[in-house]
C-alpha cells in the first residue's frame, strides 16, 4: 500500500514536472508571441464591455485602509529628489512638456487651482492586494486644457524621480482616452494629508480603472508624445518592459 | 449513432475481462471529445498558471481590502533557531508547518526558497508573474469560448436537456445512487450509458456553478471590469472576497478532477479512456446481475435503443 502511494505520488509529481518544465521552456521561446495574442483581445474586449467613460466605484469614508500600503519604491535616492524632499517640496515645479502648445512648469499651488477632485478609489495591485484610500489631486484633464494639446500626440508619459536600477527611472504613459478619464488625477493629498514619501510625495498620478503600476509615484515631468516606441524598451513603461501588460485593466 | 446500429461482430475483437458478451456503442461524439480535451488542457494550464499568480500575493482575505494581520488563509515563512527557513500555512487562527510544500520550498537548484506553492505546481515554474498572467489570460480565453461551444452544443443536441438534467425518477433514486457510490458499485448493460444522478449533479455544478463562478470572480478582480461589474463584486462582499472564491472553487474543480479520475479507474479506465478518446465504449449485452436498480431506472426511461446517446 505503501509502495503504491508513493508510486502514484512519485508519478502525479513528474507529471506536473515535465508540464511545468515544458511550460517553462515554451515561456521562453515562441510562447510570449502566443499568449500575447490574447492581449489585444483582452484590451478591445475590455473597452467594450466597459465603457471609456464607465467610472471606478467610490467608496465611503468608512471604508478606507488603516494603512495605505506603500509598494516599490517607498524612498528616491536620486540627488534631484532628495534635494526637494530636504526642502519639504517647496520648491518642486512639475514639468510638463512634448506636443503641447505652452509648456509648463507648475507648483503644487499652481496645479491646486486648476480643477480639483477628491475621490476613495481602491487600489489593486498586479500582485492581487487591494487597499483603499482618499486621493485628492488636479484632474489631468484640466492639465492637458491648461498647456494645450498637439493633435499629434497620442499618449501621456509620466517621468518618475525614482531609478528602478541604475539609470532606469520609473515610467509609465497612457493613452489620451485615460487621461481624459474624470477619475485620472495627480495626487497631491492621500487621507486628507499631504501625499507622504512612501506613497509617492509629492505628486503622484492615479488612475481608477488600472493596476497598481500604472500609478506612478515621485512624477517629475510630463511628456506628450505620439508613440513611446524610443522610450526605455518601447513597451511603454518600466513594468511594462519587464514583460506586463501595457493596458493593466486585469 | 443509435445503438442499434452498431456492428455486433466489433465485440469479439475487444479485450473482455467479464464473462458475459460485450458489444460496442458509440457513446461521445466528436465534438464532445474535442472540447473534453481542450478543457483539460485548459484547465490545467489555468489551474498552475493561477497559482503561479497566486504565489505573488500568497494570502487571502474577505471583503474589498487586504489590511496587514487580517488574512484567513496565508502560506509564509519563518526562520528557526538554526536559521533554516521553515513554511507556515496559516488558516484562520491556526498555523501549520508546511516545509518543502507550503511556503517553503526547493527550487530547481535544489535550495529552499520561500514561496507559497512549489514550484511543480505553478506555471511557469521560477516566480514569474507576468508571465503567469500571460498564460493564465490566453487560455482563460481557452476556458471560456470551449465552455460557451460545450453549453451552445449541449442545448442543441438536447444532450443538456436529457442526459444532464436529472429526471423524477433520478431524483427518488438519489439515496441508492449515495449508497452504489460509497461501495463503488457500477451499473452494468444499457445502465451504464445512462448518466446517474451523482453524475448529472456534478456535471450540472462544474458547468453552471463552478465555471460561471470562477469566471465571473476572475472578471471581478479587474478593476477595468469592475466599473461595470460592482454591484456583483459587493453582493460577494468585495474584490478580496471574489479572490478568495476565485481560488476555492480553483480547488473544487480539482476536488471534482479528483474523484471524477477515480471513479474513471475503478470503473474500467481504458473503456472509459477509449469512449473519451475514439467514442467507441464497451457495455455487456446483458447485465450480469440484474439488480432491483436496473431494473427500476429501465422501467423509468425511454429503452436505449430509442434514443442516441451522446
Amino acid at each position: 500500500m505503501t509502495d503504491r502511494r508513493s508510486f502514484l505520488r512519485m508519478s502525479i509529481a513528474s507529471a506536473a514536472g515535465i508540464l511545468v518544465a515544458g511550460c517553462d521552456r515554451i515561456s521562453q521561446t515562441w510562447g510570449p508571441s502566443v499568449l500575447d495574442k490574447a492581449e489585444g483581445l483582452n484590451r478591445r474586449v475590455q473597452a467594450l464591455l466597459s465603457p471609456s467613460s464607465s467610472m471606478a466605484r467610490e467608496y465611503t469614508e468608512a471604508d478606507i485602509s488603516p494603512v495605505f500600503h506603500p509598494n516599490g519604491t517607498t524612498m528616491p535616492t536620486t540627488p534631484a529628489y532628495q534635494a526637494l524632499m530636504a526642502g519639504n517640496f517647496r520648491d518642486y515645479k512639475l514639468q510638463v512638456d512634448g506636443l503641447v502648445t505652452l509648456p509648463a512648469m507648475l507648483s503644487i499651488d499652481d496645479l491646486k487651482r486648476l480643477d480639483v477632485r477628491t475621490q476613495i478609489t481602491r487600489h489593486d495591485c498586479v500582485e492581487g492586494w487591494s487597499a483603499i484610500g482618499k486621493w485628492q489631486g488636479t484632474v489631468l484633464s484640466a492639465v492637458l486644457d491648461h498647456v494645450g494639446v498637439d493633435p499629434r500626440a497620442r499618449f501621456v508619459m509620466f517621468h518618475c524621480f525614482d531609478d528602478m536600477d541604475e539609470d532606469t527611472p520609473y515610467y509609465e504613459s497612457i493613452d489620451l482616452t485615460e487621461a481624459r478619464h474624470p477619475q485620472t488625477l495627480l495626487a497631491f493629498a492621500l487621507n486628507d494629508r499631504p501625499l507622504p514619501v512612501p506613497n509617492g510625495a509629492p505628486l503622484r498620478l492615479r488612475i481608477g480603472r488600472q493596476l497598481g503600476y500604472k500609478q506612478a509615484k515621485y512624477l517629475a515631468r510630463i511628456e506628450l508624445v505620439s508613440s513611446f516606441d524610443d522610450i526605455g524598451d518601447g513597451r511603454g513603461g518600466y513594468w511594462e518592459d519587464q514583460g506586463y501588460e501595457w493596458y493593466a485593466g486585469i | 449513432m443509435n445503438a442499434e446500429s452498431v456492428d455486433a461482430g466489433v465485440s469479439t475483437s475487444i479485450p473482455v475481462t467479464v464473462s458475459a458478451p460485450r458489444r460496442v456503442v458509440y457513446r461521445h461524439p466528436l465534438p464532445i471529445r474535442i472540447m473534453h480535451w481542450i478543457n483539460v488542457i485548459a484547465l490545467t494550464l489555468m489551474f498552475f498558471s493561477g497559482l503561479q499568480i497566486f504565489n505573488a500575493h500568497p494570502r487571502l482575505y474577505w471583503g474589498n481590502r487586504s489590511d496587514e494581520g487580517t488574512a484567513i488563509l496565508s502560506l509564509g515563512a519563518r526562520q528557526d533557531a538554526e536559521g533554516n527557513l521553515v513554511g507556515v500555512t496559516q488558516v484562520g487562527q491556526h498555523t501549520f508547518t508546511t516545509t518543502g510544500v507550503l511556503g517553503v520550498s526547493n527550487g530547481r537548484n535544489g535550495s529552499p526558497q520561500v514561496r507559497g506553492f512549489p514550484s511543480w505546481l505553478t506555471v511557469p515554474g521560477p516566480q514569474w508573474l507576468s508571465m503567469g498572467r500571460r498564460w493564465h489570460f490566453f487560455f482563460a480565453w481557452v476556458f471560456v469560448l470551449n465552455g460557451l461551444c460545450y453549453v451552445g452544443y449541449s442545448i442543441a443536441t438536447r444532450h443538456l436537456q436529457r442526459d444532464l438534467w436529472p429526471t423524477g425518477a433520478d431524483w427518488r433514486g438519489i439515496g441508492r445512487s449515495i449508497v452504489d457510490h460509497l461501495r463503488f458499485k457500477h451499473p452494468h448493460g444499457e445502465d451504464a450509458l445512462r448518466y446517474n444522478i451523482l453524475q448529472r449533479l456534478a456535471y450540472l455544478a462544474v458547468v453552471f456553478v463552478f465555471g460561471v463562478g470562477i469566471v465571473l470572480m476572475g472578471l471581478a478582480m479587474s478593476p477595468r471590469m469592475d466599473a461595470v461589474l460592482s454591484p456583483m463584486v459587493e453582493a460577494v462582499g468585495g474584490r478580496q472576497s471574489a479572490r478568495t472564491i476565485h481560488f476555492i472553487i480553483a480547488w473544487g474543480f480539482v476536488a471534482f478532477v479528483l474523484i471524477h479520475v477515480f471513479e474513471v479507474l475503478i470503473s474500467g479506465v481504458f473503456n472509459q479512456l477509449r469512449g473519451m478518446i475514439t467514442g467507441h465504449y464497451a457495455i455487456d449485452f446483458k447485465p450480469v446481475v440484474s439488480n432491483a436498480h436496473s431494473q427500476d431506472a429501465a422501467s423509468d426511461s425511454v429503452p436505449m435503443e430509442n434514443r442516441p446517446h451522446d
